[in-house]
């Protein structure tokens, strides 16, 4: 294959990595943004909604499309219903305390996914996708008469991932739509910039918390339904899109949403583009060296210009 | 008999015990104990920046990869012997935690965990990159013949025993004398309230640093003595659950206490070594224990005595 074709396949891919980074991190960074808690276990509640979401479509039977349908639904709102309990029996507990409560969230991601390694074991299993047609992408090169269209070898899609690009892109318009225009969104905005205020007017600021804190999990379990089929659920695969994650909302500025998709998009490309040609050890080294020199010189963020 | 006396009696008791316990203890045990001596070792010195100076760190493995992998690598490609790769081991934990600490601590709070987390990460990636000296995940064995210090074979129990019993007594009574010097009163100051201690006139970035150094080379020699004790150098020991364990001692043990880490450092093995026998899910047990110290106890076993009975616990 020539460079040009090349490049594309790895940006499609690297297409289908940013739709669900920009999923996950969203989530967390909501939680970042409103609670001011680091959540550690995140990364569990992404391999949650993997595993959930394989035993749904198990469960099922039928059309895949059936069985993939229902977990779409089911998975993110178990996990949601999971965290919302965790918030409410222990982060409630202590106050929201952001040293205590990344304590209590490392215990959280062991109880999670050793639970899982006793319950649902150590194999990593598919999920069946719901239509999944090969889609092969023309190049156009100049040939001896003239410019010409031809397929190259290898280089080609499945509608099934440029499906999860389309939904990753509807769900964040959705939750724009949720934080911009919508009372909830509201509120929970008016949490984020100062609680105390928040609570003399009234507002529930413990049931906002228990809220975002499920909103994010349940976003985090979206992206892992959308991206088990192509990748398999397994009970480690939680810590990969844990570190992305905050790669991205740091990067992207702790608790900004639209620099944390910026940031998403811009990781997803450059994770797929760099690991073709670079061993994906280095670019991850890189990329945690990269996230610790930012924290250290620009804490607001590279896109974020808020001083906080 | 004065607060110092009575701790230093209570210090030096332990010592003693465990001196005495090497000839009583059945085989298993005594293996046990002699690595719960050298983990302690390292959680010694993840309490001074913890608990003490109220840093949290994640990324302590770092610190103790960087000990254990000065000595190993010394020993392999360059054909060190035990003493002067020793010395390797410490002088990579000094450099090493010196630059984290120039650079980590500039951030606070939320942001100095993070920061310590990520180098602590690429540390380990970066060993794994470089695979082909430092063989990965597999690790490597160092030899029995390589592990003669001085006429001494490290690889016979008691005299790994007692190698243990001198690196724990060493860090234990450097870490009593520590606290009870003005640099440590300033530390727990520091610690209570950082922005009156500047206010005070102390350099608190400088202390700050010192913490650190000090725990970082401690936490570094403990992984040098390890490695050389039990006789294997591997990348799991720069992964994050090294960075918890320490965590996970010290608060179950009692952040800022002398004795905290040893409990603790006990505790968990003794409990992980027990419900392995029943479960391969033996990490569960590590993550009930965080939650519920953070929720019911945050000051661990020590520090909850320390509150009810010895208020004159160092």
């Amino acid at each position: 294959m020539d460079f040009g074709p090349y490049i594309l396949l790895a940006s499609l891919e690297g297409a289908v990595t940013a739709a669900v980074l920009a999923l996950t991190a969203v989530g967390l960074s909501l939680v970042f943004g409103v609670m001011r808690v680091v959540n550690i276990a995140h990364g569990e509640f992404f391999m949650l909604g993997a595993v959930i979401a394989w035993w749904v479509a198990q469960s099922m039977g039928g059309h895949p499309a059936v069985g993939f349908a229902a977990a779409l639904v089911i998975a993110p709102l178990a996990v949601a219903a999971i965290a919302v309990a965790a918030d409410m029996t222990i982060l409630k507990r202590l106050d929201y305390d952001p040293e205590r409560t990344i304590v209590a969230t490392i215990g959280l991601l062991y109880i999670i996914q050793q639970v899982t390694l006793m319950t649902y074991g150590p194999d990593a299993r598919p999920v069946e996708a719901p239509f999944d047609t090969r889609l092969a992408i023309p190049w156009i090169e100049r040939g001896e008469g003239g410019w010409q269209l031809y397929w190259p070898w290898g280089l080609g899609t499945t509608s099934y991932k440029l499906a999860v690009i389309g939904a990753a892109v509807a769900v964040l318009i959705g939750v724009w739509l949720l934080m911009s225009r919508t009372r909830i969104g509201l509120v929970m905005r008016a949490t984020q910039m100062d609680r105390d205020m928040a609570l003399a007017f009234a507002i529930p600021v413990e049931k906002v918390y228990a809220l975002v804190f499920g909103l994010g999990a349940g976003l985090a379990a979206l992206g892992a339904v959308l991206i088990v089929p192509i990748q398999q659920a397994h009970y480690l695969m939680g810590a990969d899109p844990l570190l992305l994650s905050f790669i991205v909302v740091i990067i992207g500025g702790l608790g900004s949403l639209p620099g944390t998709v910026l940031a998403a998009v811009f990781i997803g490309l450059s994770d797929g583009i760099i690991s073709v040609f670079f061993s994906p050890t280095l670019a991850k080294i890189l990329a945690t060296l990269l996230v610790g020199m930012v924290l250290v010189f620009r804490p607001q963020g590279l896109f974020g210009s808020r001083t906080a | 008999m004065s607060a110092t006396r009575r701790s230093l009696a209570l210090h030096g008791g332990l010592i003693a015990l465990l001196f005495a316990l090497q000839f009583v203890l059945p085989d298993y045990h005594h293996g046990n104990l002699a690595r719960i001596m050298v983990l302690a070792s390292y959680a010694v010195g993840y309490n001074i920046l913890f608990g003490y100076t109220g840093l949290l760190s994640l990324g302590h493995a770092l610190f103790f990869a960087a000990g254990m992998y000065g000595m190993g690598l010394t020993i392999q490609h360059l054909g060190f012997t035990p003493a002067p790769a020793l010395v390797a081991g410490l002088v990579t934990g000094i450099v090493v935690s010196a630059g984290l600490a120039l650079l980590a601590l500039r951030t606070s709070g939320v942001a100095f965990m993070i920061v310590t987390l990520m180098f602590a990460q690429a540390g380990y990636l970066t060993i794994l990159y470089f695979g082909e000296y430092t063989r990965g995940d597999e690790g490597f064995v160092i030899q029995q013949a390589e592990r003669v210090l001085w006429g001494i074979d490290l690889s016979d129990p008691t005299n790994r025993y007692f190698a243990a019993l001198i690196l724990f007594a060493i860090c234990l009574m450097a870490c009593l004398h520590l606290v009870q010097r003005p640099f440590g009163k300033t530390l727990v100051a520091i610690r209570e309230n950082e922005e009156r201690v500047r206010m005070l006139g102390y350099d608190t970035f400088a202390h700050k640093l010192g913490a650190m150094i000090v725990s970082g080379t401690i936490s570094a020699t403990a992984g040098a003595v390890y490695g050389l004790l039990f006789g294997y150098v591997g990348a799991s020991f720069a992964s994050v659950q090294y960075s918890i364990f320490p965590l996970l001692w010290v608060l179950l043990g009692g952040a800022g206490t002398v004795l905290g880490p040893f409990i603790g450092t006990l505790f968990m093995f003794y409990l992980i070594d027990f419900s392995s026998g029943i479960t391969t899910a033996y990490m569960l047990i590590a993550g009930v224990a965080l939650v519920v110290l953070t929720l019911f106890a945050p000051q661990g076993l020590t520090g909850e005595l320390r509150r009810r009975l010895w208020r004159w616990l160092p």
